[in-house]
């Protein structure tokens, strides 16, 4: 999505959103309802519970071109499913951990508990967000993918590295 | 990745709707059917005014025959609303009703962005990632599960009354469970009804004994919901039943044992009266009291408190009901459909300082006055003030915790019909000049504004104004001693002061102080003031998002009666239809293990809160009991090697959806196509 095209002044990002059905997903609606307007850069994926999140779709998103993901809950203790949001809740601090480590900002990743009734703070979450990730600009995952590549192919064609190569 | 092998085969329908103009004002339906139609495996890309309609369902259907289509994606509200509606118009056309997909692009799009260029980009951008998706899409069968036929009311006010004895009169075997020793809440407190003046005893108690005597209700009062567990059609309740250290089957309600107690006067607050009247350690709470059996409090009894008590009450029985020994009993049951009817309560008049309520004693809660004139309340319904006065002059003061930013933002919606009625009574009581003090009268209902019109013509005083406070500073003799009621009256641009002697404030509704418990209880939601959520507001208010769980009366939000027994029979007309039906239809969304997949590591095992993950010894491999999966998909999401996986949730109808998002740049393509977006 972010080419170079995009990287001008009028860039906008694209966020991917996995709400829950129950809790997030229902506010999204009730936010509609109530005509609450907010950026439209949010893009929702509608999923059962949070712990249906796999962190390989949100490695995915990034590596397709998202800017950056949000996921969306039941608050703790409101889980249709009793505890599915605790499970989502572990797996994304050792997400976060590795996304820091890939160099992929924080605030690109966020976890909200939006609870049915919280309309307005899927606006106030999303509008935030939006607002912080266009601050840190775009994240080429795939165009860097591309460089990366051609730089590896370059590795390849002209044998650098080869005199590193360390010999017992 | 997605998977466009099976292209040849694929014959997506795309149908996107205008919804009149509330989807195509905001979104360019025309450019997205037009783009929609050029991706892979589109066969049919289509804009209609009214997907919902006959018409439109009519179009998908006629489409799936005349273009051989495979798969059906709708744009247009959310799937929350309408997916069931066109799942069956696709199965109505001979298609597998999960070969379908919907695009929220209404909530999600249209009411909430502005700008149409960029509401018509988004909702491209979804639309293509359902097309994405459909191609994943499995064939699946619907899943049934048996309806339990009875059913909970929990809370026994006027609705789960009128809620419990509606089941039961149609056959159904109903548990009603009530906190208090009697079953009545609020109505049973009150003295009249508005707008026809009918005393709420009369046209309650009958009801109440029906309860009480009714083959098909098992009342249990004094006891509380503890757990809650299973699904829809099959709940497994826990029920905690306090002692009332009254044997219930042999107490008659002779009251004898109330004469005999120790204790010659009342010596403690009678909640039912509101603290307006003492009651003894061994009560019942109101002559009409269902079922008419005692309690004792085991607070305030001497026994209990210090094992030295003569224990009179139990001579005075002849029947032996009285048993000290009584401890907390527990019962399980198991029922079909729950309806709550837990009720409100009303707004704790001291968060108010200022209108001098717990300061100045004549300063009274409606429901305190409720009490106040009612023939068998403290006073027999003889208007006697707290320092024994009888009361000249009357201010009522509307909308006390009711639209106020600084309190509570709502209309408790019953404040202004109760305020005349009780400017009525206490007019035609004690002759009292009355006062109200309102900021609008909402008197919307059958024969309410008549009613207004009523208490109007009996001269009853009407100021239009916020009361600023209520003071017991005289500033002329004719204010000594009385309580001066400081308002705006914005019809005349003045402030007044008017001296009164008894002030009622009329209190708002508001959840119960355990809503919060009880929705976590049920696994239902609460709306953002705390009363429990409908699915719907308008087309369902009585179900809630938890199948087999239903909302009636005052605990979905502030209502009169007649609104609370309409409820209540909506929502065991909506437990019938269930029960009626015999079995209900589930989401097939559960999840399955690949055995050839699956390590045995079982790490998915202690993340499934059902249970539902079982561990085969022999083969050494996980496997699923598919009737105890909810399909929340937490499993599937920690599986390392991928072998959990989840209908309707794949991981490759996921990642599809994902890629659809993302994968294409539309800029080039409008160029390319000549689209115009907006």
């Amino acid at each position: 999505m972010s080419d170079n095209k995009k990287e001008t002044k009028n860039w906008e990002p694209t966020i991917v959103a996995f709400f829950c059905n129950w809790c997030t997903y229902t506010a999204a609606d009730l936010a509609g309802v109530s005509r609450l307007r907010h950026a439209a850069n949010v893009r929702i994926i509608r999923v059962m519970c949070s712990g249906r999140v796999d962190p390989q779709f949100i490695l995915n998103a990034y590596a397709k071109g998202a800017d950056g993901v949000l996921i969306g809950g039941c608050h703790f203790g409101d889980c249709h499913y009793m505890e599915g949001n605790y499970k989502t809740a572990r797996r994304f601090h050792l997400l976060k951990r590795m996304l820091q480590d890939m160099g992929i900002e924080e605030e690109r990743c966020r976890l909200e508990w939006i609870s049915a009734s919280e309309g307005e703070r899927v606006r106030t979450v999303i509008n935030d967000m939006v607002e912080k990730v266009k601050a840190l600009g775009p994240l080429r995952l795939p165009e860097r993918f591309n460089e990366w590549d051609k730089e590896m192919e370059f590795i390849g064609e002209h044998n650098i590295g080869e005199e590193v190569h360390i010999h017992a | 990745m997605p998977n466009h092998q099976n292209n040849g085969n694929m014959r997506i329908g795309y149908y996107v709707c205008h919804c009149g103009h509330n989807i195509a004002n905001q979104v360019d339906v025309e450019a997205l059917a037009a783009y929609i139609s050029k991706l892979p495996g589109v066969a049919v890309s289509r804009s209609y005014k009214y997907m919902c309609s006959d018409p439109g369902q009519e179009l998908i259907q006629q489409d799936i025959k005349d273009h051989g289509l495979n798969r059906i994606v709708v744009a247009s509200c959310s799937p929350l609303l309408h997916e069931q509606t066109f799942r069956k118009a696709v199965e109505k056309g001979g298609l597998n009703p999960y070969f379908f997909q919907m695009v929220n692009i209404r909530e999600n799009v249209s009411w909430v962005h502005e700008d149409r260029k960029e509401a018509t980009q988004k909702a491209m951008d979804l639309s293509r990632a359902a097309v994405h998706r459909v191609f994943f899409h499995k064939e699946l069968e619907k899943k049934y599960v048996k309806i339990n036929p009875d059913a909970l009311v929990v809370g026994g006010g006027i609705a789960g009354i009128h809620a419990a004895l509606t089941l039961a009169n149609s056959g159904k075997k109903v548990y009603l469970v009530e906190k208090e020793p009697t079953i009545g809440g609020h109505m049973a407190q009150f003295d009249k009804t508005f707008p026809t003046l009918d005393c709420a005893a009369c046209i309650l108690t009958p009801k109440m004994s029906a309860v009480k005597s009714h083959p098909n209700i098992t009342l249990w009062t004094y006891s509380e919901v503890t757990n809650v567990s299973g699904y829809v059609g099959n709940y497994i309740v826990q029920v905690k039943r306090k002692p009332r250290y009254i044997d219930e089957k042999l107490c008659v309600g002779c009251l004898a044992c109330i004469d005999e107690c120790v204790y010659k006067e009342g010596k403690y607050a009678d909640e039912f009266n509101m603290g307006l009247s003492k009651r003894k350690p061994i009560y019942m709470s109101f002559p009409q009291a269902t079922p008419k059996v005692v309690v004792i409090d085991p607070e305030t009894c001497i026994q209990f408190k210090s094992g030295k008590c003569k224990q009179t009450c139990i001579e005075s029985c002849d029947r032996g009901a009285i048993d000290l020994s009584q401890k907390e009993t527990n019962e399980e049951v198991n029922v079909g459909t729950i309806i709550l009817s837990t009720g409100y309560r009303t707004f704790d008049a001291h968060r108010v300082p200022f209108y001098g309520y717990g300061k100045y004693p004549n300063v009274y809660t409606s429901l305190e006055v409720e009490r106040l004139i009612n023939a068998s309340g403290p006073t027999g319904g003889e208007l006697i003030l707290r320092d024994g006065s009888h009361p000249k002059t009357v201010g009522i003061i509307h909308c006390v915790g009711s639209r106020d930013r600084n309190t509570n933002r709502w209309c408790s919606r019953t404040c202004c019909m109760y305020s005349l009625k009780l400017a009525h009574l206490l007019k035609e009581h004690s002759g009292a000049e009355v006062y109200n003090f309102y900021i609008d009268i909402r008197a919307a209902g059958k024969a309410y504004e008549e009613f207004y019109d009523k208490v109007l013509e009996e001269n009853v005083h009407f100021i239009r104004g916020r009361v600023a406070e209520v003071i017991d500073w005289a500033a002329n003799p004719a204010e000594e001693g009385k309580l001066i009621i400081r308002a705006e009256d914005t019809m005349i641009g003045t402030v007044r002061r008017i001296p009164v002697d008894m002030v009622v404030l009329a209190v708002g509704m508001e959840p119960r102080e355990d809503a919060q418990a009880v929705r976590k209880m049920f696994n239902i939601s609460c709306s953002t003031e705390g009363f429990f959520l409908e699915r719907h507001p308008k087309l369902a208010p009585v179900d809630t998002f938890t199948d087999g769980v239903f909302i009636a009366g005052a605990c979905q939000g502030p209502k009169d009666i007649p609104d609370s027994v309409a409820q209540a029979g909506a929502a065991a007309a909506q437990a019938m239809m269930l029960v009626d039906t015999g079995e209900v239809e589930l989401e097939p969304n559960t999840a399955f293990i690949t055995e050839e997949h699956c390590s045995g590591c079982k790490s998915c095992i202690p993340l499934c809160p059902f249970h539902a993950i079982l561990f085969n010894d022999t083969s050494k491999k996980a496997y699923i009991n598919e009737a105890l999966c909810k399909g929340c998909g937490t499993c599937v999401a920690a599986c390392p090697s991928g072998s959990i996986q989840q209908n309707m949730f794949d991981d490759a109808e996921i990642l599809a959806e994902i890629n659809g998002l993302l994968a294409i740049d539309n800029s080039e393509f409008y160029e390319k196509e000549a689209i115009h977006v907006g």
